[in-house]
């Protein structure tokens, strides 16, 4: 067993897959000899060689055109996304390409690559580097989108990312590769050696795609969360002392609905956080999914808590950020409703 | 060094910072003059070593290599080795795909086809490049090289099955007709977008050469789409990573009803944009099987050898519509195509042939038949399996399949409630 924060768990996942499997290729913008802007990559080159691990151009289309054509020719790249609010220019190689060469070609060709990108804020990154785009990929059918929220996950995903046979989108939330954040900027940050989910084993696992976590158990209401969000609900549940049933759903497509609507049968409430902007965010699939599996279940109409509907500002960054306090006031409303 | 006209009319000295919009030469009710254009084989456009550095094709990408005369002479630096029977193979197939074309095309109008794509005027870029690379050359092609498939002898009920998606169809009718896939005859699954693929054939070849293979990726794209930031990837990524990989341009002078020089084709030739990113750059009489061959041969040996990547454009005309939505003498007058100075692909080739002594009118007349006659059948045989007039065939549980490698619980959910059954029984 070791102690690793979540860039420390990516990381050997990455050598790991890299030294079982020849087919496995890493390259992005900074990623080889400097080893990331976040240190992802860091080390691989030199262990692996130039060869498997490589700067490319800045140029997000041709990162995931390349990887496109590798993964049909039989390889299994992994491409870095220096930061979500980069991925415009490849999301018609992504969506239109990655995510449905193999339906249009009846399985005769197929794309099996693993797009890793930071999302999220927290930073004091701006409107540039603070985005958290997930719900434009889970709306595009032949993706799988998975987020974690800690580093034991992180490579458990990550494995089983990198050897789906499918394109996978694998969102990093960058507040949390040193730490877990309860969303209180003031406060010290902490590192992963403070949790138990920075115990990270040696040995090599796999978490499926579509299994949730139910991170605590709880009969007052569910909370549904990915990403940073986890732990600020967390921290907002346990302050408030509500006995809330949190799901850390990790994987958005496939989306593990059973559980969902397991916790909200039983609760007969629930409040939907995350980060993104809410109309249209993936709060709104949720919602929908709820209200159609468990309706007669509910005591009170399904909440969200999300960023705002405004670009990520810089100088108002926790004013935007959906911290403890809003997600406080949402299961309130939630639990005092009828 | 090139006529600018062959791209061009040379405009008039501007005085002063106009807004220009590019205007073709000619328009509906116009008729068309392309006597500025000369189409006399120049032999002073050398065939370089294959290895040579890329700014020495300078001149070849503003020139254009020819190697057949108009009359069907050929001769010069390019003049490829090629046996007489690979060239009466290169015919064949042209024929093949235009009598296809012209079948598809009308059973189209019968409403037997959603929609159709014809490549007359441009077979024998998709034939001689097929031809003069390895089946196992991975071809990244655009819905207007259906000449490869035919050329590598993919069967023709096949492809007619996937034009009328019907159970015939190996892709299951999920693609509009001309949008082929066969990994087994080295035809990468076509996509719609335009450009997208310029760059995935450049990661195809990255994977090539990572592999210690020495097969290639063959690309194309239309003079309108190297527009598209994709083709500006693929040069770039092909130039720094040095890919074994083709880039073609097809300039057949039209993106639907917009002329190459809405894409920037007015101030130089799409073949010395590849120049800008150190790749060597040659630009072809693409209505010269000969030409197109040879330097396809040369791109290929430069690629194979660890040279990189070829720029090659391919100048020609689409002699028809885009597609069957269009109607080009809404843009562009009728008589176009047949004043188009460097004439007819199949023609030429026709006549080279009988120049050598190796064919005849009477041969043409035969074979035109026998394919005629082929193509009739095969027609009748692939209809046999349904069309979307008289019923496709298609299973439409299967349109639930192949999202995924395996089925999903929520389509599993959405197949049984759009009623066309269940997985789970």
């Amino acid at each position: 067993m070791a102690r690793m924060n979540m860039i420390e768990a990516i990381r050997s996942t990455l050598a790991y897959q890299m030294s079982k499997d020849d087919d496995v290729l890493v390259f992005g913008e900074d990623v080889g000899y400097f080893g990331g802007v976040f240190r992802c990559t860091d080390g691989l080159q030199e262990t692996f060689g130039l060869k498997r691990c490589f700067d490319t151009p800045i140029s997000e289309g041709g990162i995931v055109g390349v990887a496109i054509g590798m993964a049909a020719a039989g390889l299994r790249p992994v491409v870095e996304i220096q930061f979500s609010d980069y991925i415009y220019p490849a999301y018609d190689q992504i969506a239109s390409e990655a995510a449905r060469l193999r339906y249009r070609s009846n399985s005769d060709f197929c794309a099996p690559l693993t797009i890793r990108t930071p999302v999220g804020g927290g930073i004091y990154g701006g409107e540039t580097h603070s985005q958290s785009p997930e719900a434009l990929f889970a709306h595009i059918c032949g993706l799988k989108s998975v987020i974690p929220s800690n580093p034991y996950d992180a490579k458990g995903l990550l494995n089983t990312a990198i050897e789906t046979n499918d394109p996978v989108m694998f969102f990093e939330p960058k507040r949390l590769y040193n730490g877990p954040f309860d969303g209180d900027p003031d406060k010290p940050a902490l590192g992963w050696d403070s949790s138990e989910f920075g115990e990270v084993p040696d040995e090599e696992y796999r978490i499926p795609l579509g299994e949730a976590r139910v991170l605590r158990e709880g009969n007052a209401i569910t909370v549904l969360a990915y990403g940073t969000m986890v732990w600020v609900a967390e921290a907002a549940t346990r302050e408030q002392g509500i006995d809330a049933e949190i799901i850390d759903l990790r994987s958005l497509i496939p989306l593990d609905i059973e559980t969902i609507q397991q916790s909200v049968e039983k609760t007969g409430r629930c409040v939907i956080v995350h980060e993104a902007t809410r109309t249209c965010g993936f709060g709104a699939e949720l919602a929908a999914q709820v209200q159609e599996r468990c309706f007669y279940s509910l005591e009170a109409p399904v909440a969200r808590v999300c960023g705002w509907d405004t670009p990520y500002p810089h100088a108002l960054e926790w004013n935007y950020f959906p911290g403890q306090k809003r997600v406080a006031e949402g299961l309130a409303k939630v639990l005092e409703a009828a | 060094m090139h006529d600018r006209r062959t791209i061009l009319p040379i405009d008039e000295k501007p005085s002063s910072p106009e807004l220009h919009i590019p205007e073709p030469l000619y328009r509906p009710g116009d008729k068309p003059d392309f006597s500025h254009i000369h189409v006399r084989r120049s032999d002073n456009l050398e065939r370089p070593d294959v290895l040579v550095d890329s700014y020495e094709t300078e001149r070849h990408a503003g020139g254009l290599i020819r190697v057949m005369n108009m009359d069907g002479d050929a001769s010069g630096p390019w003049m490829p080795d090629i046996s007489a029977d690979t060239l009466r193979q290169g015919l064949r197939s042209m024929l093949t795909v235009r009598l296809m074309d012209d079948r598809m095309f009308a059973m189209q109008r019968q409403g037997k086809l959603s929609f159709y794509l014809k490549s007359r005027g441009e077979e024998a870029i998709s034939v001689a490049q097929a031809l003069s690379v390895r089946k196992s050359d991975m071809v990244f092609p655009t819905y207007r090289q259906q000449g490869i498939l035919v050329a590598r002898n993919y069967p023709l009920k096949r492809m007619m099955c996937q034009c009328l998606s019907n159970a015939g169809d190996p892709a299951l009718g999920r693609q509009m007709p001309t949008m082929y896939s066969s990994k087994e005859y080295g035809f990468f699954s076509i996509s719609g977008n335009l450009g997208t693929q310029f760059i995935q054939a450049v990661g195809w070849a990255m994977a090539s050469a990572y592999k210690n293979r020495d097969d290639l990726a063959m690309a194309y794209i239309g003079d309108g789409s190297t527009a598209e930031g994709d083709f500006h990837y693929a040069l770039n990524f092909a130039s720094t990573y040095r890919a074994p990989v083709i880039l073609n341009i097809v300039n057949n002078q039209w993106a639907i009803s917009s002329f190459q020089g809405i894409a920037g084709g007015q101030s130089k030739t799409f073949a010395s944009r590849g120049l800008g990113y150190g790749l060597a750059s040659l630009r072809v009489d693409g209505n010269d099987f000969l030409a197109v061959y040879a330097v396809t041969r040369w791109a290929a040996e430069r690629a194979r050898r660890g040279g990189g990547a070829t720029v090659i454009e391919h100048y020609t005309y689409r002699a028809e519509g885009h597609s069957s939505s269009d109607d080009p003498s809404k843009y562009r007058p009728s008589e176009e195509a047949n004043a188009w100075p460097y004439g007819d692909p199949i023609d030429r080739l026709k006549q080279h042939l009988i120049k050598l002594g190796e064919w005849s009118d009477e041969q043409h007349a035969e074979l035109l038949e026998e394919l005629s006659e082929m193509v009739r059948e095969t027609y009748k045989e692939a209809e046999a399996l349904g069309s979307i007039a008289s019923g496709t065939g298609i299973d439409p549980k299967t349109m639930f399949e192949g999202v995924y490698e395996h089925m999903s619980p929520k389509l599993e959910e959405q197949a049984e409630l759009s009623g066309v059954g269940s997985w789970r029984e």
